[in-house]
């Protein structure tokens, strides 16, 4: 299945299983991630592509009882060894955003400045950082009178944006992205799709997503789950016009998910 | 046959609208009744405050009348002499009250915290429990076993270890007597734990779990997710908790008459016995003999009940004081 030269991957995922308890929630799950393109994890609900990205940053570990076998390898390191990577650590490098906007109770300035407060930045270096993550997220012309205001008070598509500018302003080498428009109008969606785009060349992207659209609109390579079963990965054009598996056919084709 | 169906269908629908007009008559009723009832439970509660007031203010009359607003700041209980001042039953009353918040909120954090964060389910089933277990307790319980168990250990232990090392303090000097303000507001402290530590446990599970998710996601520790991000999310949830908690404190009273040593003499140690309002009350009450002691303690009461009005408003001026700018309007 190996697609991509090594020096071009980011995240090699091997032989990949979760467990939810004594439920198998993924089943032996191979695949790359190329380094800094965008790539999108399709599949109907319950598929496990959440569950996927969810153990890259070994999100899943603040739960009991969940728990990740097989091999990760970031760089080479497989994050899933608790001995020589700390999950503080990892979390740092490998940023998230959520489905639904997830702004802290603070305000819009300090919500960005949050993870580099936590790496220790202060000063100019937090006034710049906090600024460039706002420009990135295509934010910074919408808030920049009102840094001091709740980032409650934002709308749904201005969240989720301060949400990725709050991911960004940590400077991660990965981005997961958890159906990040999946709660937003169309506007704000084209938004977010715009911004992962532009997103490709410096940042490496996984984008779980339940819009076969969005991930033909935005992503370089296409991965199918279906019963936490990785199906099929490939490059984004060749999967939807060319599937190798029946079910892959079948599910981008409408027939069911 | 036609002409059957159609009347017969006719029938049929004016039956059903008539029972269906009758069903909104009843439950417009209905609706009318759960009005009236809720109205008078609601102007009932204002009543009994205003009851409460006015028959404070009426029987406290004389006491004010005849010592004035001195009433408050003057230190002299003398029954024998009628000369009665509130000062050292107030000061009692905040310093136990503030002293027993001041161990109980971050130890009830920290309980809440260990339950929804840290332990395994086959501990949090058990702690939890205990913990509303704690807040079942009568409150005369604890006065016992302050007083015969806690009393005498604070006394052989904690006040012999606080003088040799924070002796200089003017708070922990004396005679250890194991009676007297710490131990009423270590009582305290353990009595207002279950009911701060069970509304935050509350609270904190009600955090949306992608907001904890978001926050260990940019690199933040368990303690930082708690500290900046779970607690300002309930933070006004936290404040009524901790203005219930205070509450509870102000007005405790067999505990802490139990403990205290009743004593209305103001000291700087917090090893001297010392009284609250409640406890003067208690003590009192029975023994109280001529119009003007009466009318004192009585006096005293409405202290009470109007120190409690304004935690109450500084609880609200709190939360709304930490509420950030537009954060309402969502």
């Amino acid at each position: 299945m190996a697609l991509l030269p090594d020096d071009k991957v980011k995240i090699r995922v091997e032989e990949l299983s979760f467990f939810y308890g004594k439920t198998q929630a993924l089943k032996s799950n191979n695949l790359e991630i190329a380094d800094r393109r965008i790539t999108a994890l399709i599949g109907p609900s319950g598929c496990g592509k959440s569950t996927h990205i969810r153990t890259y940053n070994r999100m899943f570990e603040l739960y009991p009882g969940q728990r990740a076998t097989g091999r990760i390898r970031m760089d080479g390191l497989d994050v899933l060894d608790r001995g020589s990577v700390d999950g503080i650590t990892l979390r740092s490098r490998v940023g998230m955003v959520f489905q639904k906007p997830t702004p802290f109770p603070m305000s819009i300035w300090d919500n960005v400045a949050f993870g580099l407060k936590l790496k220790g930045c202060t000063g100019t270096e937090l006034e710049q950082g906090v600024t460039q993550a706002l420009q990135e997220a295509a934010l910074w012309d919408e808030v920049k009178d009102r840094l001091r205001a709740s980032g409650l008070s934002l709308s749904g598509g201005q969240q989720q944006r301060l949400c990725i500018a709050r991911a960004l302003a940590v400077r991660p080498e990965v981005l997961l992205l958890d159906e990040p428009a999946s709660a937003l109008d169309p506007i704000a969606t084209a938004r977010i799709e715009e911004l992962i785009r532009g997103m490709r060349g410096s940042l490496t992207v996984v984008l779980v997503t339940h819009n076969m659209q969005q991930a033909a609109r935005v992503s370089d390579y296409t991965a199918f789950f279906y019963m936490g079963e990785l199906v099929e990965h490939g490059p984004t054009d060749q999967l939807f016009t060319f599937p190798r598996e029946r079910r892959t056919e079948e599910y981008i084709t409408g027939k069911f998910g | 046959m036609g002409i059957d169906v159609i009347s017969e269908r006719q029938v049929g629908l004016v039956s059903n609208e008539s029972r269906a007009n009758a069903r909104r008559r009843t439950s417009l009723f209905g609706d009318r009744l759960l009005r009236a009832a809720t109205l008078c439970g609601a102007l009932f509660l204002l009543l009994v405050v205003a009851g409460m007031a006015i028959m404070l203010i009426h029987g406290a009359s004389t006491a004010l009348g005849h010592f004035g607003p001195s009433f408050l700041g003057s230190q002299s209980w003398d029954p024998v002499r009628e000369r009665f001042g509130a000062l050292p039953s107030l000061l009692g009353t905040i310093l136990s009250a503030g002293l027993a918040l001041l161990l109980a909120v971050p130890l009830s954090l920290g309980i809440a915290m260990f339950l929804t964060e840290l332990a395994p389910a086959w501990l949090a089933r058990p702690v939890a429990a205990a913990v509303e277990v704690l807040a079942a307790i009568p409150s005369i319980i604890y006065g016992m076993w302050g007083l015969f168990v806690l009393a005498p250990a604070i006394a052989s232990h904690l006040q012999p270890l606080l003088s040799r090392h924070l002796g200089w303090l003017p708070l922990f000097q004396g005679p250890p007597m194991g009676i007297g303000m710490m131990t009423a507001a270590i009582v305290l402290a353990l009595m207002v734990v279950p009911y701060i530590a069970a509304v935050a446990r509350d609270l904190f599970t009600m955090v949306p779990p992608s907001i904890k998710e978001a926050a260990s996601g940019v690199g933040a520790t368990r303690w930082e997710v708690m500290w900046h991000v779970v607690i300002p999310f309930t933070r006004s949830g936290l404040v009524g908790a901790i203005v219930l908690g205070l509450g509870r404190a102000l007005g405790e009273t067999m505990a802490v008459t139990f403990v205290i040593g009743n004593s209305h003499h103001i000291s700087a140690s917090l090893y001297k016995p010392s009284n609250t309002i409640a406890s003067t009350l208690a003590n009192e009450f029975t023994e109280a003999t001529g119009g003007l002691y009466v009318s004192s303690l009585i006096a005293l009461a409405l202290v009470l009940f109007l120190l409690t009005f304004v935690i109450l408003a500084i609880g609200r001026i709190l939360v709304s004081r930490t509420a950030l700018q537009g954060e309402r309007a969502t």
